[in-house]
């Protein structure tokens, strides 16, 4: 699985951050969302597509 | 009274949540979540935007699925609603005849949309927005629309302007101020954004109301403004704003003023029953009195803080009200609640390029920021009002002071 983020809707909501934080953290200055791991770990899959789920301007996606 | 536990009447964002953050908190006891939509509970921004835009479809919208309620034993109870609360007894009657019982209730039952005199839900092309189903029908509609025509410039109503305007519809918006998103937002904010949409080639009647809705076989085909101009129109969107949905609750005999009455534990009169999201009425640091926020912020913490709360934590609730739009690839994000009671607007940035920021000051101190795509100044803005940073108007002014030092402790 391969994270894409579209960070021109990213708004800071920091949802996917409480989703998955081994994945997603949010920059300090602007709060937009920075990828930790571009593929991460199989165990962390599911809570990648809940961090997608919750995102309230849908910018996370995967290619899998 | 047995372990009845807590029931949540409405499954939007605010009972979505508080039912999980309640198994988030350690609360083991019965949580059940009643909600009137048939759709399991889903995200309502996207239905103004990527949804209507094809950008995204009805399963990437829904928090959860069905499995993940069973595992955090989490009850639904999907298209039931509620009609009556008898608060001695301290049960509901559900509109199937059932009576189901509870230790705490809250309310969470959100708003509906306000609609124009006259309205006939079945005319072709006369639509409004609020659920997942209406967004499928604005859509199918939209497929098919040549000339659309919006009533109301609030953040609804733009962002589906912008997503129309994009794809070729000819797209009208019918205001009846004098401004965009003038409930909401300030004048140089309102202009830039009236630049980008007249870009993207829509056109705006402000002053004006719509006196009467023209149709033809049962469909629309225009809208007359109180001018008596006619504007043609196969799609006619009513997004004038919402009504809260309190008579649940004002039949129960609790308060109501422009919502669901709370105090700052979120809590009615009825030491059984809360309320929150876009259907209650609390008092806020950030506004004048009581407010009633209809956000995804306002709704997340809320529920967040009530299930502290209800599980033993107790402090009042104070979270920074934030907000955005994003109205065909312009970004506003908006902290704090009360621009309208500014007294002294302060820019910051390129507005010409729309990058800035305007600060709104009430007798100096800061009470709001809107941030055009400047995400930056929007985070730091949430912090500052967070920290009740003493932001001076000259300090706003002065692009080559990094606000974000006023949140440093004083050596």
């Amino acid at each position: 699985m391969r994270i894409k983020v579209d960070a021109t809707k990213c708004i800071g909501a920091g949802l996917c951050v409480v989703a998955a934080p081994e994945v997603f953290s949010q920059n300090e200055d602007d709060g937009l969302v920075i990828v930790l791991q571009e593929y991460p770990p199989q165990h962390l899959h599911e809570a990648c597509r809940e961090a997608a789920r919750l995102c309230p301007a849908l910018v996370i996606s995967f290619d899998e | 009274m047995k372990d009845a536990g807590i029931l949540i009447i409405g499954a939007g964002q605010a009972g979505y949540q508080l039912a999980v953050s309640l198994r988030d908190a350690g609360y083991e006891k019965r949580v059940l979540l009643i909600g009137d939509e048939p759709d399991l509970p889903y995200q309502r921004p996207p239905l103004s935007k990527a949804f209507q835009s094809g950008d995204c479809e009805a399963g990437q919208l829904t928090f959860q699925t069905e499995a993940f309620y069973a595992s955090r034993n989490i009850e639904l109870m999907l298209g039931v609603r509620i009609l009556h609360i008898d608060r001695e007894r301290r049960q509901v009657t559900t509109g199937d005849g059932r009576c189901i019982e509870y230790d705490h209730l809250v309310l969470a039952t959100g708003a509906r949309n306000r609609l124009l005199p006259g309205w006939d839900s079945t005319t072709t092309g006369l639509l409004t927005l609020r659920t997942l189903d209406d967004a499928r029908g604005l859509r199918e509609a939209l497929n098919r629309s040549k000339q659309a025509v919006i009533v109301g410039s609030g953040f609804l109503g733009l962002e589906f302007a912008a997503v129309a305007a994009k794809r070729g519809v000819g797209v009208r918006v019918i205001e009846a101020s004098s401004n965009l998103m003038s409930r909401a937002v300030s004048s140089p904010v309102a202009d830039a954004f009236r630049e980008h949409h007249e870009s993207l080639g829509t056109t705006f009647s402000f002053d004006r109301g719509v006196s009467s809705i023209h149709t033809e076989a049962g469909r629309v085909v225009g809208a007359q403004t109180t001018d008596g101009v006619l504007h043609e129109a196969d799609l006619l969107v009513v997004s004038i704003g919402v009504i809260p949905n309190v008579e649940l609750a004002k039949e129960a005999g609790l308060e109501t003023a422009n919502g669901i009455v709370v105090d700052l534990n979120l809590a009615t009169s009825d030491p059984s029953i809360s309320a929150l999201g876009d259907c209650a009425a609390f008092p806020s640091r950030f506004a004048n009195g009581h407010c009633r926020i209809e956000s995804v912020q306002n709704a997340v913490d809320q529920a967040r803080y009530l299930a502290q709360r209800l599980t033993g934590h107790t402090h009042g609730f104070e979270a920074v009200p934030w907000f955005w739009s994003d109205q065909g690839g312009v970004k506003l994000q908006i902290a704090g609640v009360a621009m309208n009671r500014a007294d002294e607007l302060i820019l910051r940035g390129d507005r010409a390029g729309l990058k800035f920021s305007a600060y709104g000051f009430s007798k100096g101190q800061l009470v709001a920021v809107e941030s055009v795509n400047r995400p930056a100044d929007h985070m730091a803005a949430r912090r500052l009002l967070a920290a009740h940073a003493p932001v001076t108007p000259a300090q706003a002014a002065d692009s080559q002071f990094d606000l974000r030092t006023l949140l440093q402790p004083v050596a």
